[in-house]
């Protein structure tokens, strides 16, 4: 009797697991509608959150019957590249609305994840009151624009005044070549050797910021280039791309920035804007324009002083070459995912999220330069920190990086030469070398251009 | 209820259902899909996302003609060899060994310190790894406070450090294992071998050992598969650099295939990964056959 009990038991046990097994789990409760958001949040990076937590509020209250469902990721941003990525594979899975790299967009459009919205778009009165040139990072091969840019950011030198004025050097500091940089470095370090002079991100582990914060401000000032645009191929056996190594050589072989272990750590950012910078124990970093947004209050890294202390350059060309400074810029979107079941419901949420009010708070918190012209005007952005004109201005320089399914590959075969060079392992020609091989290997033969 | 012989003993088997039905979804499927997604150049953005195409062999000859792939190789099997075959398993067998002979107080005290870095999650682990292996760490205070010099360990001796902090994880796995086999072998034996006129080091090696030679194996293959698989501890602490010098199969997996979206690729790596797990395992379980006589 026991037995039977217990093999009844069992049984039913046995099939309650099997069954709950299959079964999907997705309450649908009829009436109301989902919308799913998914965005990038970190301890450091909050605007978003706060931003969307405002874009909810009054996209319900407008919405009868429609319920936001905000989905933060945290994660640095190869992190949030690659779950959202995940997440837009599967339909079941994938977001209504989604914060999209603008670097990701092309490759994203052409896996099918991204819903185009040229149609909607017509119907929005705010949308010419994007300027162009950000609307373009929203178009995807086929001339259709598939994502509304939020932000763009730009490049440039943060240098500390006081460590400067401590050298010798007069302020406004501005280099108008690689050798200005290189002189005034030795000047800093002559005059107080525990002081990192210059630091430039290099090697895999602070990954893309290695390329834009580093590399591309020297190899766009070479005159050369990692992608020519006019025949859609990548360019191997450039001059620029190794003398852009041989600058970062000297830089590191003098101790003149970090050392070689330090550079390899991936929180080494951390302690370029939380411990050296306010410490007065960096003379200067090549970092974006959002740097502010960690010292101003509530960042990350407050630093009351920081607006006296601290003075932004742009970065020199080589020989200070037209047209005398170099930047770049990325930025983020919000696009709609291409299997959303309520599309207009998705696009009027994003409107919500990107109205006037919305993006000049989400511009002034997180530091970016403003997309929207009416929020570029107001004064509340001018006002937000003393650098906003200066880093603005770069944006006549700036460029934007190839954005293809396969640079996130080359980006790392530029990262691994730059990690060779600064530690000492191959010479800058055997770093390019082996970098011609890399992206050879990547993208094929016939796709590269000899330059 | 009258049920046939055979019915019977298929009814008898229905409760294990589930738990096979689980394990064919859970374990064979990942493993299938994967080694079909390595026939195929799927990738996690562009074209090759939506529409995938079959490739064949193509990933697999990529991966032997990539250099990286030889040296990924030597340091898994470095990894695994290292920190769980000699690390893990001696240290193991000797803290069980010890314990049996120390006073109640410190072998608890010891199984609790050693337990402690083991039930800890990886993650926390490997961020507690970091901070005692990193430039400004906790190893570092000590060196300098002994007047020694400073060395970056996570960046000179990568492996190594990644290595200590799997031994100081999954030390207390083997540690219980051998602790409860040693309690199994009865202490006739011991004493006989004592009268006999043994040695503690005869002893251990000519008698309890063969006794619990089963639990061995049985360690040896649960400790190769876990360390086999570690990825959490290896990307905190050095992100498999510097210039992939502690990339492991894992952590070349993962790159390939989310850092540069090209899934086909990795799930090749990961492939090549499950086929050596399968040949330890079956190592192991040659092992765990009793001699012939």
């Amino acid at each position: 009797m026991r037995r039977r009990a217990l093999k009844t038991m069992s049984l039913i046990a046995s099939a309650v697991v099997a069954l709950t097994a299959c079964t999907p789990g997705s309450p649908d409760d009829g009436g109301s509608k989902i919308l799913k958001v998914a965005y990038q949040k970190t301890d450091s990076f909050t605007a978003l959150d706060t931003m969307f937590q405002a874009a909810k509020q009054e996209f319900e209250a407008a919405n009868q019957g429609v319920s936001v469902e905000l989905q933060p990721i945290q994660g640095n941003d190869d992190d949030y590249g690659t779950r959202l990525a995940l997440a837009l594979r599967s339909p079941s899975t994938a977001p209504d609305v989604f914060y999209e790299d603008t670097f990701k967009v092309r490759s994203d459009v052409d896996a099918g994840y991204l819903l185009k919205l040229d149609s909607h778009l017509e119907g929005w009165e705010d949308w010419n009151k994007f300027n162009d040139a950000a609307k373009a990072a929203g178009k995807a091969d086929d001339g259709g624009t598939y994502a509304v840019p939020l932000g763009t950011d730009t490049r440039a030198i943060w240098y500390n005044k006081k460590v400067l004025a401590a050298a010798g050097i007069s302020d406004p500091w501005q280099p108008r070549s690689w050798q200005d940089i290189l002189d005034t470095a030795r000047k800093i370090k002559a005059n107080d050797p525990t002081v990192v002079p210059f630091n430039m991100y290099a090697g895999k582990g602070t990954g893309e910021g290695t390329v834009m914060q580093g590399f591309y401000e020297l190899l766009y000032g070479t005159g050369s280039r990692l992608y020519d645009e006019d025949s859609k191929k990548w360019v191997v056996g450039s001059a620029g791309f190794t003398d852009s190594l041989a600058f970062l050589k000297t830089l590191y072989d003098e101790q003149l920035a970090v050392s070689p272990a330090e550079a390899l750590d991936a929180n080494v950012w951390k302690k370029v804007f939380g411990e050296w910078f306010p410490n007065g124990k960096l003379g200067a970093t090549v970092e974006g324009s959002y740097a502010p947004s960690f010292w101003q209050e509530g960042g990350s890294y407050e630093w009351p002083g920081y607006e006296e202390d601290m003075g932004v350059a742009p970065f020199p060309t080589r020989d200070g070459g037209d047209p005398g400074a170099v930047s770049m810029s990325g930025g983020w979107t919000l696009a709609v995912g291409a299997e959303t079941k309520e599309p207009d419901l998705a696009f009027k949420f994003l409107t919500t999220a990107l109205n006037q009010k919305n993006s000049l708070a989400f511009t002034v918190e997180s530091s970016q330069i403003a997309v929207r012209t009416d929020v570029a005007a107001e004064p509340g952005y001018l006002d937000a920190n003393p650098f906003v004109k200066d880093v603005s201005d770069l944006v006549s320089v700036t460029r934007y990086r190839p954005a293809t399914s396969d640079y996130p590959r080359i980006s790392a075969a530029v990262q691994e030469a730059t990690e060779a060079v600064i530690t000492g392992s191959r010479t800058p020609e055997e770093a390019a070398a082996d970098y011609d091989a890399a992206v050879t290997e990547i993208v094929g033969g016939d796709e590269t251009v000899r330059k | 209820m009258l049920l046939s012989h055979r019915a019977r003993q298929l009814v008898r088997y229905l409760p294990v259902l589930p738990a096979v039905l689980l394990l064919l979804v859970f374990l064979a499927g990942p493993v299938l899909w994967a080694f079909q997604a390595s026939l195929t150049n799927a990738g996690l953005t562009g074209r090759s996302a939506r529409n995938p195409e079959w490739v064949g062999l193509e990933n697999y000859q990529r991966l032997l003609a990539d250099p990286a792939f030889p040296l990924s190789l030597v340091l898994t099997v470095l990894f695994v060899g290292g920190s769980a075959v000699l690390g893990q398993n001696l240290l193991g067998l000797a803290i069980a060994v010890l314990m049996r002979r120390a006073r109640p107080a410190v072998s608890s005290l010891v199984g609790i310190a050693v337990v402690a870095a083991w039930v800890l999650p990886e993650i926390v682990a490997a961020f507690a790894a970091y901070a005692y292996f990193s430039r400004d760490g906790t190893l570092n205070q000590l060196l300098r406070g002994l007047g020694l010099g400073q060395t970056d360990w996570l960046y000179t001796f990568p492996m190594v450090a990644v290595m200590l902090a799997n031994v100081w994880r999954g030390t207390a796995f083997s540690m219980l294992v051998y602790r409860a086999a040693l309690n199994d072998v009865p202490a006739e034996v011991a004493e006989a071998a004592q009268m006999d006129g043994a040695g503690g080091w005869q002893r251990l090696v000519f008698i309890t050992l063969p006794m619990i030679r089963g639990s061995i194996a049985t360690n040896l293959m649960l400790i190769t598969l876990q360390t086999l698989a570690v990825f959490t501890l290896i990307w905190v602490m050095t992100a498999g650099g510097p210039a992939n010098a502690s990339a492991t199969l894992p952590i070349l997996a993962y790159q390939e295939a989310f850092k540069f979206g090209d899934i086909g690729y990795g799930t090749a790596v990961a492939t090549v990964l499950i086929l050596i797990g399968a040949a330890f395992g079956g190592a192991y379980i040659r092992m765990l056959r009793e001699p012939r006589p």
